[in-house]
């Protein structure tokens, strides 16, 4: 395997992705991860110099539309579906 | 029994015919779903009362002329990462698995204000993540053809449920294949559309810029009236785009004569079964001596196609599904220090092992030191894959070739190694990443009894000649489904 995942690679990962990986997972991870990125970094075969990145197939632009409200208020609706609620808003931890 | 032999079509004319109605249609489908999806489980959510209701009503328009359309009192599945208003919506994951929108998708909505009658959820891969409906936190739905085989994924329920007569049609969604595969892998019709043609509110997102929203049907005229009823401008999906030419049911024409078909060569190499490549080549001979003028040709790229696809919707998952913290909707963590533990808790005992898979290979290919490295050259090789196909279309109507190597595996079989499941993703990835429309129809089955797709693409916009070239080809073929 030419990918060779650190302990801290991974660490760093689950920072970014927000996940807490038991050490069983940790392990698999690097392995899967590793082996992903070999069988990726074929595209390293393909100069691609000069070749502008595409993330859209067609040329898309901003669509733009005017600041109007066109929906009605959902909050209850919407609050319902929330874990924790209460006078209206979404109840989180503490944050600081 | 004799209700679920019509295509939806057939349904909705019966129905206008005062032959059937469409409270009928709806009591034939939730008993031949009591009776079968026990086996199936094609189904995650049936609401019985809701939909006999919706029939009820769609029924009175139609007695009232209101309703006249040609899917008017047909009942259809639609797959669980479109949003429902006031029906349970999971992605079929845990960490949705108290969802309920408060809105339905714009797709869900076209098809209701044409008559349609919503049965339920279909199963699927969780948040479409996978080629089998094995990664579904609620259990694998089995192919209706041989319950010891996977229906494909991700939209192994719906396309399950059409095989099987417990829907007329039904609706999935398409990223890497997770339409056409399915269709292949269950004997049923499934086309995905040229990026943006289906308006993607309301779909719960995996790959953005690679989603399409499309339909699961018995035959090609369902593919083509479904199709004409979704594609829609919506200014709520900025990538939507106006289409003039959404008639696609006038493009129903058993004419193939003059029609450029091209075969690539790179499609029919290593790892093809050989069952499957007599079936897809026999398909083109049918063509040929109707009149199409079929030869073969180097796409090229293809072996890039599957890297390039996997960096790219892995990137776009992770960023698409941060919105899963616990806060607003779904599953929250019972016992947590703090916020951030709160979120990644939720997140880790919500989330199943693919999805996580890919949002930490997403999460390093965009991570500062490898954003070059990895996303931006799939970027650059997209469009390199694109060039490729813009060059074969300038030649060809088009392009003909196998859905999947192989029919479809056996339960259990696939999500040991999941690098080789990606590889059985070869044929339909690029169709997503150059934006193409492609379609899935039955052109045979392997000496397993197990249904084979043949996949034709067109250029983009040319949903027509896709339908057309599909409807002469099922014209030949003749009729295609399971005794029951």
């Amino acid at each position: 395997m030419a990918n060779i995942i650190s302990d801290e690679t991974i660490d760093y990962v689950g920072i970014l992705a927000k996940l807490a990986l038991s050490d069983e997972e940790k392990e698999q991870a690097k392995k899967d991860m590793g082996r992903m990125l070999d069988y990726i970094d074929k595209l390293g075969e393909l100069d691609t110099t000069g070749i502008e990145p595409m993330s859209h197939v067609f040329p898309v632009q901003n669509a733009f539309r005017e600041d109007v409200v066109t929906n009605g208020d959902e909050s209850e609706k919407t609050l319902k579906n929330a874990p924790g609620e209460k006078d209206n808003m979404f109840i989180v931890p503490i944050t600081i | 029994m004799e209700l679920l032999k019509y295509s939806a079509v057939e349904l909705a004319a019966a129905i206008k015919e005062g032959k059937a109605t469409a409270v009928e249609a709806m009591e034939a489908t939730l008993s031949r779903i009591e009776e079968k999806d026990g086996e199936i489980n094609a189904y995650v959510t049936i609401d019985r009362d809701a939909a006999l209701a919706a029939a009820k009503e769609a029924q009175q328009k139609i007695d009232a002329g209101v309703l006249t359309g040609p899917l008017a009192g047909v009942p259809v599945a639609i797959k669980d990462n479109l949003c429902t208003e006031g029906m349970l919506t999971t992605c079929a994951s845990k960490i949705l698995e108290n969802f309920v929108p408060t809105f339905s998708a714009e797709a869900v909505i076209n098809l209701e204000k044409a008559g349609a009658v919503v049965i339920g959820k279909t199963n699927m891969d969780e948040f479409a993540m996978g080629s089998t409906t094995e990664t579904s936190a609620y259990g694998e739905t089995k192919n209706p053809w041989n319950l010891k085989h996977v229906p494909g994924g991700s939209s192994g329920g719906s396309a399950a449920a059409v095989a099987s007569n417990e829907c007329f049609f039904a609706l999935g969604s398409d990223t890497g294949g997770s339409i056409r595969q399915p269709a292949s892998f269950c004997g049923v019709v499934g086309l995905k559309p040229t990026y943006g043609t289906v308006s993607r509110y309301g779909l719960i997102a995996y790959g953005s810029s690679l989603d399409q929203i499309g339909p699961l049907t018995k035959n090609v005229t369902d593919c083509a009236t479904v199709l004409e009823v979704l594609a829609t401008h919506d200014t709520k999906d900025s990538t939507s785009v106006k289409r003039e030419d959404t008639d696609f049911s006038s493009a129903l024409v058993e004419d193939v004569s003059g029609m450029k078909i091209g075969i690539p060569r790179d499609y029919f190499g290593e790892g093809l079964d050989a069952e499957v490549k007599e079936a897809v080549l026999a398909a083109a001979k049918a063509l040929e001596e109707k009149g199409a003028v079929v030869e073969e040709f180097d796409l090229s790229l293809v072996e890039y196609a599957i890297p390039t696809y996997y960096t790219i919707a892995a990137a776009e998952a992770s960023s698409n599904l941060e919105r899963f913290d616990g806060v607003k909707y779904g599953y929250r963590t019972s016992e947590f220090d703090g916020l951030h533990n709160m979120y990644k808790k939720t997140r880790s005992e919500g989330f199943g092992a693919e999805v996580k898979r890919r949002i930490m290979l997403g999460a390093f290919v965009l991570s500062s030191g490898y954003y070059d490295a990895y996303y931006l050259k799939a970027l650059k090789v997209k469009a390199m894959i694109k060039k490729a196909f813009d060059d074969a279309f300038a030649k060809y109507d088009i392009i003909l070739g196998p859905v999947a190597p192989t029919t479809a595996p056996k339960l259990g079989e696939s999500l040991s190694d999941p690098l080789k499941m990606y590889l059985g993703d070869i044929y339909t990835i690029s169709v997503n990443l150059a934006g193409l429309p492609g379609i899935s129809v039955p052109c045979g089955k392997d000496s397993k009894g197990l249904p084979i797709g043949l996949q034709l693409i067109a250029d983009s916009f040319q949903e027509k000649k896709l339908i057309q070239t599909a409807y002469t080809y099922e014209r030949l073929r003749g009729a295609f489904g399971m005794e029951d």
